[in-house]
């Protein structure tokens, strides 16, 4: 563990990425207590510029809602849709990719074209099909979000698993009479973790930039103020009001980067011999 | 070669079934009869119309018999009606997927192009200033999201530079044609293609320096070395034509992507592709061209997939054509 800490210190741009997702994170579970008031209320006159109004810092929107407060409470739903998506990606991709890899032949075959198929089809058609049919609820979005991301994750734990399974420890355990699933439960998905957490971390921000996508194109939960809602609702007005596109597209780029930081330092901590052959 | 594009082929086939079959499964998984989900918005169809709906998908009929008939209709590029705008959703398609081909297609050429020569760039001078450079914009270009920048790009060179239009496909009421025409278009394409584009230079410039500092570092390359051959031959003729390999295979695996990216893109600067037909039917709920915009993507990607394939296998003879 002091290890794995030195080595994720090393790489500057992981702390830099640590830094800006832990004030993301604070502004999302600050956001409730500080702007307790809804983000969707009228709070001033519309298109106030930033900085010309005390307690308004960000100025207002089209419909004079506070930015700053949409702002707040838009960093919970990015990183909720962003972690709980992916937790539901890998409960799919993880069994289904350890099961390929276990069994080997018919079992793998059917479920890598299964993989497959819905590794060509275009994802984010996907999820717009999904979203127009289905009602889009915040649950929806997250369902579809994890339906389109969790292929990566099943061929990932397939190659991991594989070339696990044929090694010594797994063959002790399968002389100690241990069953198929603690075998793989114990003994090979725990070796398999490091490479899926630094999958994860990354899928953490694919998940936030396909949100802020689906909500910009109007497919998100509309009780609920997102990123990617506010740049879509001041779109049409991006020539009298730019900023008011110009921040919240600020905010997921700022944390999509810190995420894809974070995951590149988790790359080099947990897999230090890797870095080293690709430096 | 032609037994494996034939190999190809049938796989393929066997995909594009499965879209079908999965959009015939929404349909019927959606809340309400699936007659008024093909018609559009509730409400919005006559009774007529939705009577010929149920009589045409035989909506009394067992569920396999309906899968019978949409399959049958689907295989004869009979993709259904749009109630909303009076069209067969095959022909609305047909009408836009130019467009889409065309800015798809540029955007692809442009990134792939831009992205292995500042990837090879990059990775002749690691740990350079340049090197840094290239590698920081590649990590800003890959998190920030493809709508956004075609917004601000729309802002910045069209509404305040004035340099480009940001707005359409061609100039209206402008008349040109012949080369005139072609100009026009090109200058409306410019800020769609680009910002499409930066996304997927930036995968495919760190997919080229990682690939080729790997290549750089096998056997052969040393042998050359040794040999005294020179240092750019070296890195065009021995590690680029092999470091090339990975990076053509997830292009190919992208194509799904670029279109999906093409959605947002054209919705932002008005392209009249097919991205653009899907963004104004999910506002209108019209399932039938939605659906349909989808298992067109799918056939396109599809065909890109073959294309990637083929070229694959030009360059590396050594790929064993099995299907």
């Amino acid at each position: 563990m002091k290890d794995f800490w030195t080595r994720f210190r090393f790489n500057r741009g992981a702390v830099i990425g640590l830094v800006i997702l832990a004030v993301v994170i604070a502004t999302a579970i600050a956001a409730p207590f500080i702007f307790p008031t809804s983000p969707w209320k009228m709070v001033q006159r519309p298109f106030l510029p930033p900085l010309t109004q005390n307690g308004l810092p960000l100025g207002t929107d089209a419909l004079g809602r506070d930015v700053l407060a949409g702002l707040a409470h838009g960093a919970y739903v990015s990183l909720l849709v962003g972690l709980v998506s992916t937790v539901v990606a890998l409960a799919i991709g993880v069994p289904v990719g350890a099961l390929a890899g276990y069994f080997v032949g018919r079992v793998d075959d059917a479920l890598m074209r299964f993989t497959e198929f819905f590794q060509t089809i275009p994802s984010f058609a996907l999820a717009i099909v999904l979203l127009a049919i289905f009602q889009p609820s915040l649950t929806f979005v997250i369902i579809a979000i994890a339906i389109v991301s969790w292929p990566p994750v099943a061929r990932l734990v397939r190659g991991e698993v594989l070339s696990l399974r044929t090694r010594e420890f797994v063959e002790a355990a399968t002389l100690q009479g241990l069953g198929n699933a603690q075998i793989i439960l114990r003994h090979i998905l725990p070796n398999a973790l490091p490479p899926i957490i630094v999958l994860a971390s990354l899928m953490v921000a694919q998940a936030i930039l396909l949100e802020s996508s689906l909500s910009f194109l109007g497919l998100g939960d509309p009780n609920i103020m997102s990123w990617g809602y506010m740049i879509g609702a001041a779109r049409t007005v991006i020539r009298t009001a730019w900023w008011l596109s110009f921040l919240p597209g600020m905010a997921i780029l700022l944390t999509v980067l810190a995420l894809n930081l974070i995951g590149e330092g988790l790359n080099d901590a947990l897999n230090p011999r890797l870095t080293r052959k690709s430096e | 070669m032609t037994r494996f594009i034939l190999g190809r082929l049938i796989k393929a086939g066997f995909i594009l079934l499965a879209i079908l079959i999965f959009n015939f499964l929404l349909i019927h998984a959606a809340p309400g009869d699936p007659a008024a989900v093909m018609a559009g918005e509730a409400g919005a169809a006559d009774e007529k119309f939705l009577a010929d709906l149920r009589e045409r998908f035989g909506l009394d009929q067992p569920l396999y018999i309906q899968l019978w008939t949409y399959l049958q209709g689907a295989v004869q590029l009979d993709l259904g009606f749009s109630y909303r705008q009076q069209m067969p959703v095959a022909e609305l398609i047909a009408d836009r997927l130019p467009a889409t081909l065309l800015l798809t297609g540029v955007a692809f050429l442009l990134s792939l192009s831009l992205g292995v020569l500042a990837g090879v760039a990059a990775s002749a001078r690691q740990g350079s200033w340049g090197d840094t450079i290239i590698s920081t914009l590649a990590l800003l270009f890959y998190a920030t999201p493809l709508f956004w920048v075609a917004l601000m790009a729309a802002l910045v060179f069209s509404v305040w530079l004035g340099w480009l239009p940001g707005f359409g496909y061609s100039t209206v009421g402008a008349g040109y044609t012949g080369w005139a025409h072609a100009l026009d278009v090109a200058k409306h394409l410019v800020l769609p293609a680009t910002t499409l584009g930066l996304f997927f230079t930036a995968i495919y410039m760190r997919m080229t320096r990682a690939s080729m500092l790997e290549v750089s570092r096998l056997d052969f390359v040393k042998t050359a070395r040794a040999k005294g051959v020179k240092r750019r031959v070296i890195l065009r003729r021995h590690i680029l034509r092999n470091a090339l390999l990975p990076v053509i295979t997830l292009a190919g695996l992208q194509a799904g992507q670029i279109f999906g990216g093409a959605i947002l893109t054209e919705t932002v600067f008005a392209w009249p592709g097919i991205g653009r037909l899907m963004f104004e039917a999910i506002n209108q709920r019209d399932y039938a061209v939605i659906l349909g915009v989808f298992y067109i993507s799918g056939a396109m990607v599809l065909l890109f997939n073959l294309i990637t394939d083929v070229f694959y296998v030009i360059i590396d003879p050594r790929i064993r054509l099995t299907g």
